[in-house]
């Protein structure tokens, strides 16, 4: 396999909470030792609930935030924020919503040349227009789209411009942070489709954030399955689906409704509730929820052990999902 | 006597460009304790019919029915004050966007509080109470702290979980939820769609539910209605639906599915759904459908008969799923 262009080691960031005049700010744990490799040609699916740092990890890795702590490198750099500038190129986001991620009031060639006039500002507006349209070709959209402002498409048409925007400045990692959860399913499978056609094409790595685990299934070469800011199981997408060997993997798979009526199958019931990012958990952070949870789970954290194949449980589940 | 009883539902807008049709001539029937899943494209009219059967569209909406019944009352002859005692209490919607129907100037749980002090006699404290426990029952954590939150200090999981305790609160006989679960993560969804079904089983709730997750669909509904451009183009028990889909947009929209998925590129359905300048004469699926024929591009198909899932289309899908009936053996009623 070829040399990852993005390497984060321990990534942490926090957050300060105010909580009125009276009480001292709180700290909220955003995202705590998260490591992963980005390779070229390769897409690590991140997945997780609902606040357990998904766009926090996407706003360190697209250098929008630094870190509180850890280490990010982009093509063997560290991405401190005085290399910030000269690597943004490197990497670019694609964000979920298409309607709210681009200026109404810019014609389609307009927004495609910004990140030109930014960060290529000794380039020409003829050689400025020539990338830009040949970015919509590869979108699939048309040369007569150029012209056109963003209420005129739909909503798939507008994550293409996203993406085509996205690799103005011919990057070589993409988030994707929920690219097609805005999107319908005739749609997605189009955008999708167009995503698989860039990554072959232009051997872009894919750090890809979805909370849709049939599609991370379809898609991803790696995942990795975050809670509560830290990252409780990684390895190859297959193997994490046909064997979870966290709890919290095994609830997840089992949370996500079959496109099956009356298949009989059982879902995992989580129970307990979902601890608030604020709260300091001294053991394991998903005991309050797991049927697993012992004494040693509440008292110690498991760290996250494996090469390629890792997961933090101290009693790891065997065998495949219903 | 259906709790919700629609016929022939159509609602065009006065747009700045001319009229545009958003609904064309849908039936809605849900019964007591009913789950009705709706699906289909963006822009298929599913929101827009839900909220004319809220009365909730803006005035340059015109709405048509040859009937609009709730508990067998015309909904369109209540008078304000009647309309406002039925909707938000027995009639209640999850709106798609929780950020734009919570007020960013005050806590969610201000706000959840006013809602119960309108629709019930709770006092303060019994307020609060309630408050509490309807968080905790859509899985908000730390609940007495998460009411002091503004909507914009929480996820768009979060808001949403608040906007469906909000229209659970006063117990409804009818919850319409649009796309309740799509922003929130699988384990809560599930959560979710258990508590809805939950109270369904308790208190008789039917449930209309707008999705666009076909996994969502088969795991909770009764039945199915399909919507394309403003149209129901078929309408089935669940099973029959996923089992042998008759329209050709269904049939697609399974094939979609990553689950289904036999190669790495997923089937798709070419081009976008028609707009208000290019709604076509004929079937509106027809500059998508890989079936269209002549008669597609000249006629605009009628409802078939339930045996056929209501299905609007000239040639049906046969049970293999790749073949289209011939039209001549086709009978449209
Ligand atoms: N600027 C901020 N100030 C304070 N807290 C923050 C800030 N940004 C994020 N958080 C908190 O950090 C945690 C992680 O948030 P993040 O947005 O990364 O979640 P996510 O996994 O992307 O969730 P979702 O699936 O809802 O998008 C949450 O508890 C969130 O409330
Ligand atoms: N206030 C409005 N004025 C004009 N057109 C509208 C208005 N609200 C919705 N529409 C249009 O009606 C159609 C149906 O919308 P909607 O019911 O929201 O679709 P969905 O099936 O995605 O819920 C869309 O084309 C939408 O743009
Ligand atoms: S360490 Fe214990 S509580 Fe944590 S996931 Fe494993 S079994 Fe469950
Ligand atoms: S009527 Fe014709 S174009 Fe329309 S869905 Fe049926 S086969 Fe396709
Ligand atoms: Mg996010
Ligand atoms: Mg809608």
């Amino acid at each position: 396999m070829s040399e990852p262009i993005v390497v984060a080691r321990d990534l942490e960031r926090r957050y300060e909470i105010r909580q009125g005049l009276l009480r001292p700010p709180a700290e909220l744990r955003a995202l705590s030792g998260v490591s992963f490799a980005l390779s070229p040609g390769r897409t690590l699916a991140v997945v997780g609930e609902s606040g357990c740092g998904k766009s926090t990890l996407a706003r360190l890795v697209t250098m929008i935030e630094p870190p509180s702590a850890g280490e990010l490198r982009i093509r063997g750099q560290a991405a401190t924020p005085d290399r910030w500038r000269a690597l943004r190129d490197i990497v670019q986001i694609v964000f979920q919503d298409p309607y709210g991620s681009l200026n109404p009031r810019q014609r389609v060639g307009t927004i495609l040349q910004e990140p030109l006039k930014i960060n290529r500002p000794r380039m020409s507006a003829a050689e400025r227009e020539a990338l830009a349209r040949e970015k919509l070709a590869l979108v699939g959209l048309r040369p007569e789209h150029y012209d056109r402002f963003p209420h005129m498409f739909s909503g798939g048409q507008r994550q293409r411009i996203s993406i085509a925007r996205a690799l103005m400045l011919d990057p070589a990692v993409l988030v994707l942070d929920e690219p097609i959860s805005a999107l319908d399913v005739s749609i997605q499978s189009q955008i999708l489709n167009l995503l698989i056609d860039l990554q072959e094409r232009l051997g872009l790595a894919y750090l890809f954030i979805s909370h849709d685990l049939s599609v991370v299934r379809h898609f991803a070469d790696d995942v990795m399955v975050m809670y509560l800011g830290r990252a409780v199981e990684t390895g190859p997408a297959r193997e994490v689906f046909a064997a979870p060997r966290h709890p919290y993997t095994k609830a997840l798979i089992s949370a996500t409704p079959r496109a099956q009526p009356n298949s009989g199958r059982k879902r995992i019931k989580l129970t307990g509730e979902l601890p608030s990012p604020l709260d300091v958990i001294p053991g394991c952070p998903f005991a309050p929820r797991c049927w697993r949870a012992d004494d040693e789970c509440r008292a110690t954290r498991p760290p996250l052990k494996g090469e390629g194949r890792a997961f933090a449980c101290h009693h790891p589940e065997e065998g495949a999902v219903e | 006597m259906s709790l919700l009883d629609i016929r022939n539902l159509t609602v065009e807008f006065a747009t700045a460009a001319g009229p545009f049709r958003a609904v064309e001539g849908v039936d809605v029937t849900l019964e007591k304790g009913e789950v009705l899943a709706i699906v289909g494209e963006s822009g298929s009219g599913k929101s827009v019919s839900m909220l004319a059967i809220m009365g909730l569209l803006p005035w340059t909406a015109t709405v048509t029915a040859d009937r609009m019944a709730f508990e067998g009352r015309d909904l369109r002859e209540l008078s304000p004050a009647q309309r406002r005692k039925i909707i938000g209490k027995d009639m209640a919607m999850i709106f798609q966007e929780p950020m734009s129907s919570l007020n960013p100037c005050f806590t969610v749980g201000f706000q959840i509080k006013e809602a119960l002090r309108q629709h019930t006699d709770l006092d303060r404290k019994a307020r609060h109470a309630r408050a509490v426990e309807l968080f905790e029952q859509v899985g908000i954590p730390a609940p007495e702290r998460r009411l002091k939150a503004y909507p914009h200090q929480m996820s768009g999981g979060m808001n949403q979980r608040v906007m469906i305790a909000m229209a659970i609160a006063c117990n409804p006989k009818l919850l319409i939820a649009d796309e309740p679960t799509t922003a929130l993560d699988v384990t809560i969804q599930a959560q979710i769609l258990d508590l809805l079904l939950d109270l369904r089983r308790r208190n008789g709730m039917a449930l209309a539910l707008i999705t666009h997750d076909m996994g969502v669909v088969a795991e909770t509904a009764e039945r199915v209605s399909v919507h394309y451009a403003g149209q129901k183009v078929e309408e089935q028990p669940v099973e029959g639906l996923f089992a042998r889909p008759f329209h050709p947009y269904t049939g697609a929209l399974l094939a979609a599915l990553p689950e289904r998925a036999t190669s790495r590129r997923l089937p798709t359905i070419p081009g976008v759904v028609p707009g208000q300048f290019d709604r076509p004469a004929g079937c509106l699926f027809a500059p998508r459908c890989r079936h269209a024929s002549d008669i597609c591009r000249a006629r605009r198909p009628e409802p078939l008969g339930p045996e056929m899932g209501r299905a609007r289309c000239h040639t049906p899908l046969t049970a293999d799923g790749n073949g289209v009936m011939q039209p001549q053996r086709m009978v449209t009623t």
